[in-house]
């Protein structure tokens, strides 16, 4: 799921496009050039970097990895556009993916989503918090069904979160 | 029934829906029930993409095996029993139907690929009679324009993938993608990389619905309205195999004709823009020939008989004909010159080459003509300007319908004597002293010799206006004059069987030629010239 | 999180050993506790020795398919000189999993240990372990464990010191669950959207990079080691059921149990002292409905069946499903069956790479009649419907995805018919879904 930004204000002016890889994220991303055959294998771990450092995944950065690694922008949008876990507009702060599939259902994951949409002041799932600070999806069995229910904001996976809990979590991510 | 076995070592025996037949290690179920002249039907399979068996149209029941087989992915094994029209493989056929159906919106009196679509054709041949899906609303994706011919109408689209393996595998181009997952899945483009791949065009063709469409053809004719001839493209060198689409003998259409040896099943957007020119309307229409100083209309009698005398003076001939003339036409004008000093040249545009990777010797040629090698062969040899400065000291210049720039139209109107065999009205034709109308390629039946010494034939798509007659004809009717000997061809199959003295056409009937064309071995080893 | 509980007495203890115990995880720590004893001794056997070994001991594919893993290496050219890969398939994304997470959170070395010596069997020089890219955790354990592993020597150039080149590559995934499926997994860690191919080719003769390849789920390689360590017959003896399944297996138990979590038994264990016992049984007042053993891409079981079922591959087939990857989701009786199978199908609609027809449209139609169905507009004839769509999405498509739709509508609506009529008949609905 992604979310629209706000339109830009008329008249804006347009920002030069900043390259992702440059310095230290080219060199992590040459880094993995002999772990691979080919270039296009490193699609994925590029297209996470550039999420890492930009938090989504603009048309430019798109057209820029394509040119890194030899490949048309049409097949890096194919390719972004297959995986959920790549964001194509920018999101909150603060990511917040929660698992609503069937054994989180049976455990009580609609209460919690309540909860968080509840704490952010997001509206609805999939939608960013006026303050910009939250996002939260719904994403489909998060591998921690046992544990439920599991979210994760960011990078941290946390698990058997309840309502209860909702408040002081969410705390930690200003 | 008969076991039908081809002339192959080691054939593999397959049954299909009954039909005892062997085949080539190797061949896929899909190639092989063609060859028993059953056709599976399919939707991403394409003899010339490589194959993905997404669709899931062609699953076939074959004996012993647990699972429906995809007859486009499964190689024949020998003893297979396949079963093509058992009620599990029509049940599955329907149920795929059923499911392209949901999405896809009623379209049919809107869409240019009615009358010509295989989802049109495969449902009322198979499909369910009324939906089930009604309650819900269909997908609905707004059509994009992907570049200069091509809008991209996703409401259509069944997903197939055709369109990206063309461009990704065929034309080493990956400017297409799927885009999204699931149901929610469309072709997508990048803003910055339009289709405007030189061959870009085919994937119209193979789109097997509505979905991708060309701009230039939209809502322009009905399929059923057309008339279908089977001819040669006379863009380049090339020789690409197409179908001329008339409606009410106006060319609305070039698509390509599938030859294996040539331009499998594709052709380029050069060749498939480029007929316009078809349609003229501003045409010769009547034999002129210049009497106390004006052109007046005459019959063709009259107009022969002053060839035939033109022709039978002494003194240099220049030739100056158009790359779109055929064999026989180009052949004929020769004989009717034979034995004097003659200059030819054959006009020959050119432009950037531009090849379709994934198949083996296939290119927009840079030569725009299409038979640039059999007018070499007949002896049109000379070079363009020279033979135009030439026409200054020519006794005879004759042009074969030639587009002349305002400097060589300067320099032909100096000419002693001009005769302008011509499809259009043309300000070179004042200074002419006698004018034939002639028909175009389009308008005539004929021969080219492509670029690999293939002779190919192309056929007559539409009439020929007024009095105009063919380019072999006149000069075959004049020739006739100058000498009694010459039996006139009646058919263009005669011209071509009275050319065929010529040492490299020698043996040649129009049959051998036949609508796939052949490759002159002789020319082609060198050892005939 | 998540560990530790108390081990049961029931459970035998194999790969979750060290679950929870945190000295475990690096690699002094797992070092002091065995791990890569088994990946020397394997390599001072041949390749083929291996595989035999692995073959005695009867381990299947803990992934799911339950295929021989020592035959699936055999598949594997031998001598043919191309590269040969490895990939460990930790993407985990089936709903009710939740095991592979804990393999590699608490005994990354030991994963690392199996995978070598599969590589080392197979003849793969490489071997790249996918990680599903919500995994965050595991994914920075097991980069940790594999920088540790190269450091001391025992991947790299020449592993453990004098074998053979055994290389790790940890590659994380996107979000996609049918990047599980192997060929999938291939052509995502291709930099390829994750489409699953056409077999034949099978991967062992052109499978990543179009190289012979073998994919083995996490739980099949952390096997491997304790295999090589005690021996193809212990293994094999670990058995309480059908000969043919064999060994032990983490069973991901969650849903409506007091005690969910991952439970290690024996091969044919029986279900009901897993559910009732083990995990603790229901939740007060409440009683057993329905159990879904496979991860949910299986028949579902009601609880005459689960009750009676072994927890083997063959025990539960022939209580009408199947083991798959062993994620149990328990239902008790105030389960909604019908949401819940509606709440599945939107998953695989959700899931679906697009390519078969079945699959694309037919997930997403089961979904959209289901919500009808919740949402108080369901008819008689939907029954008709429901098995038409799910006999057309079976053994029909390139993968399994849209079998795996058509499992929990075809038994759910078999066994639970009761549910959807109440449903039909208006007695219950939602206000939305």
């Amino acid at each position: 799921m992604s979310t629209h930004p706000p339109p830009a204000p008329p008249g804006a002016p347009e920002k030069a496009y900043e390259p992702v890889f440059v310095g230290s994220a080219l060199e992590r991303l040459q880094q993995l050039y002999p772990k691979y055959p080919t270039k296009q294998a490193l699609l994925l771990p590029a297209l996470w970097i550039i999420q890492e450092a930009r938090g989504w995944i603009s048309p430019q950065n798109m057209a820029e990895v394509g040119q890194v690694l030899g490949l048309t922008p049409a097949y890096v949008k194919g390719v972004v556009t297959f995986y959920t876990m790549y964001y194509r507009h920018p999101m909150g702060r603060h990511v917040i993916q929660v698992c609503t599939t069937s054994p989180c259902h049976l455990s009580g994951c609609s209460d919690v989503v309540e909860a968080l949409l509840q704490h952010t002041g997001c509206g609805e799932l999939g939608t960013t918090s006026p303050d910009g600070r939250f996002t939260v999806v719904e994403v489909e069995c998060l591998g921690a069904c046992g544990f439920a229910t599991p979210i994760l904001i960011g990078d941290d996976f946390i698990e058997a979160v309840t309502p209860e809990r909702v408040p002081a979590i969410l705390e930690r991510y200003p | 029934m008969v076991p039908r076995f081809s002339l192959m070592s080691d054939p593999v025996r397959v049954t299909i829906d009954g039909v005892e037949l062997g085949v080539a290690r190797g061949t896929t179920i899909i190639e092989a029930a063609k060859q028993a002249g059953i056709l599976i039907p399919h939707y991403c399979y394409h003899p010339s993409l490589p194959s993905p068996a997404v669709c899931r149209m062609c699953l076939v029941e074959v004996e012993k095996a647990p699972k429906l087989m995809p007859a486009c992915a499964t190689t024949v094994t020998e003893g297979q029993v396949v079963h093509v029209h058992s009620e599990v493989a029509e049940k599955a056929r329907e149920g795929v139907l059923e499911l392209l159906l949901i999405n896809h919106p009623l379209d049919c009196p809107i869409c240019d690929q009615a009358g010509e679509c295989e989802l049109q054709d495969y449902v009322f041949q198979e499909g369910r009679a009324r939906t089930r899906y009604a309650d819900f609303a269909k997908r609905f994706n707004p059509v994009e324009d992907f570049g200069p011919d091509i809008l991209y109408v996703p409401n259509r689209c069944i997903l197939c993938t055709r369109c990206v393996r063309f461009m990704d595998d065929v034309a080493a181009t990956p400017v297409l993608n799927v885009s999204e997952r699931g149901d929610r899945a469309f072709i997508g483009i990048d803003a910055n990389e339009l289709l405007d791949h030189p061959w870009s065009g085919n994937v119209v063709d193979l789109c097997p619905v509505g979905s991708l469409v060309s701009k230039d053809f939209l809502h322009k004719a009905r399929a059923w309205e057309l008339d279908k001839t089977a001819s040669i493209c006379p863009g380049c060198t090339q020789g690409c195999n197409i179908e001329i689409d008339t409606r009410d003998d106006v060319v609305v259409r070039i698509r390509p004709r599938p030859n294996l040896d040539v331009n499998r099943h594709f052709m380029c957007d050069h060749g498939r823009m480029n007929y316009r020119w078809m349609n003229r309307g501003d045409r010769a229409e009547a034999p002129l020939r210049r009497s106390n100083g004006a052109m007046q209309a005459c019959d063709w009698e009259t107009a022969l008989d002053d060839l035939a005398t033109l022709s039978a003076e002494p003194g240099p001939v220049v030739v100056l004909a158009s790359g779109r003339a055929s064999v026989e036409s180009l052949g004929f004008i020769m004989r009717l010159f034979a034995g004097r000093d003659v200059t030819a040249a054959l006009q020959v545009p050119r432009g950037e080459e531009a090849p379709l990777a994934g198949v083996p010797d296939l290119a927009l040629r840079v030569e725009r003509v299409p038979n640039l090698h059999g007018a070499q062969l007949l002896g049109f040899d000379a070079e363009w300007s020279t033979a135009v400065r030439a026409t200054e000291h020519a006794a005879l210049t004759v042009l074969l319908d030639v587009e002349l720039d305002d400097d060589e139209l300067a320099t032909i109107k100096r000419c002693a004597s001009l005769v302008a065999l011509t499809t259009r009205d043309d300000p070179i034709l004042q200074a002419a002293v006698l004018t034939l109308p002639v028909t175009s390629m389009v308008e005539e039946s004929g021969t080219y010799l492509n670029r690999d010494y293939r002779l190919q034939r192309f056929r007559q798509a539409k009439p020929a206006p007024g009095m105009a007659r063919p380019a072999w004809w006149v000069a075959a009717a004049a020739l006739g004059r100058v000498n009694p000997d010459v039996r006139v061809p009646g058919s263009v199959e005669d011209a071509l069987e009275a050319l065929t003295s010529e040492e490299w056409l020698s043996g040649i009937t129009p049959d051998s030629v036949g609508w796939t064309g052949i490759r002159l071995d002789g020319l082609v080893a060198g050892t005939v010239r | 999180m998540g560990y530790p509980h108390p081990i049961h007495a029931s459970e035998t203890v194999v790969l979750s050993r060290h679950f929870g115990d945190e000295a475990a995880r690096d690699y002094a720590g797992a070092v002091e506790r065995g791990t890569y004893k088994a990946l020397k001794q394997a390599l001072a056997m041949t390749p083929e020795a291996v595989i035999e070994e692995v073959k005695a001991s009867g381990l299947r594919g803990r992934g799911g398919a339950g295929f021989p893993t020592g035959l699936k290496w055999s598949f594997m050219p031998k001598g043919d000189g191309k590269p040969h890969y490895l990939v460990c398939n930790a993407d985990e994304s089936e709903p009710g999993t939740f095991k592979d997470r804990e393999i590699m959170r608490w005994t990354p070395h030991a994963l690392i240990e199996g995978c070598a010596i599969a590589a080392y069997a197979i003849g793969a020089e490489t071997c790249y372990v996918y990680i599903r890219g919500e995994f965050t955790e595991p994914l920075a354990i097991m980069e940790r464990a594999v920088a540790d592993a190269y450091a001391n020597g025992v991947l790299g150039e020449a592993a453990m010191g004098n074998g053979p080149r055994i290389d790790m590559v940890i590659h994380r995934g996107a979000g996609a669950y049918i990047c599980g499926e192997e060929t999938a997994m291939m052509n995502s860690i291709e930099g390829k959207r994750g489409n699953p191919r056409i077999k034949p080719p099978f991967p062992a003769q052109a499978g990543l990079f179009g190289q012979p390849t073998t994919i083995n789920n996490v739980e099949t390689l952390a096997a491997v080691p304790h295999i090589l360590n005690r021996g193809a017959a212990w293994y094999k003896g670990l058995c309480l059921g059908n000969p043919k399944s064999t060994g032990t297996k983490l069973f991901s138990v969650c849903g409506h149990v007091m005690k969910p979590g991952n439970y290690e038994i024996t091969m044919g264990f029986p279900m009901k002292d897993l559910i009732h016992d083990l995990a603790g049984g229901m939740r007060p007042g409440r009683t057993l409905k329905a159990v879904i053993p496979g991860g949910s891409s299986v028949p579902i079981m009601n609880q005459e069946e689960a009750e009676s079922a072994l927890c083997d591959y063959e025990g539960i087939v022939e209580q009408g499903s199947m083991l798959g990857s062993a994620g149990f989701i328990v239902m008790d009786d105030s389960a909604d069956m019908v949401y819940e199978i509606y709440r599945l199908a939107k998953f695989y609609a959700h899931e679906s790479c697009a390519q078969c027809t079945q699959c694309r449209e037919g997930t997403a139609w089961t979904t959209k009649i289901l919500e009808r169905i919740l949402t108080g507009k369901g008819r008689g004839e939907d029954y008709g419907l429901l098995a038409d769509l799910a006999d057309n999405m079976t053994g029909k498509t390139i993968c399994v995805l849209s079998d795996s739709c058509a499992a929990p509508v075809v038994s759910g609506i078999q066994k639970f018919r009761h549910e959807f009529e109440a449903y039909l008949s208006g007695a219950k609905v939602l206000a939305h879904v």
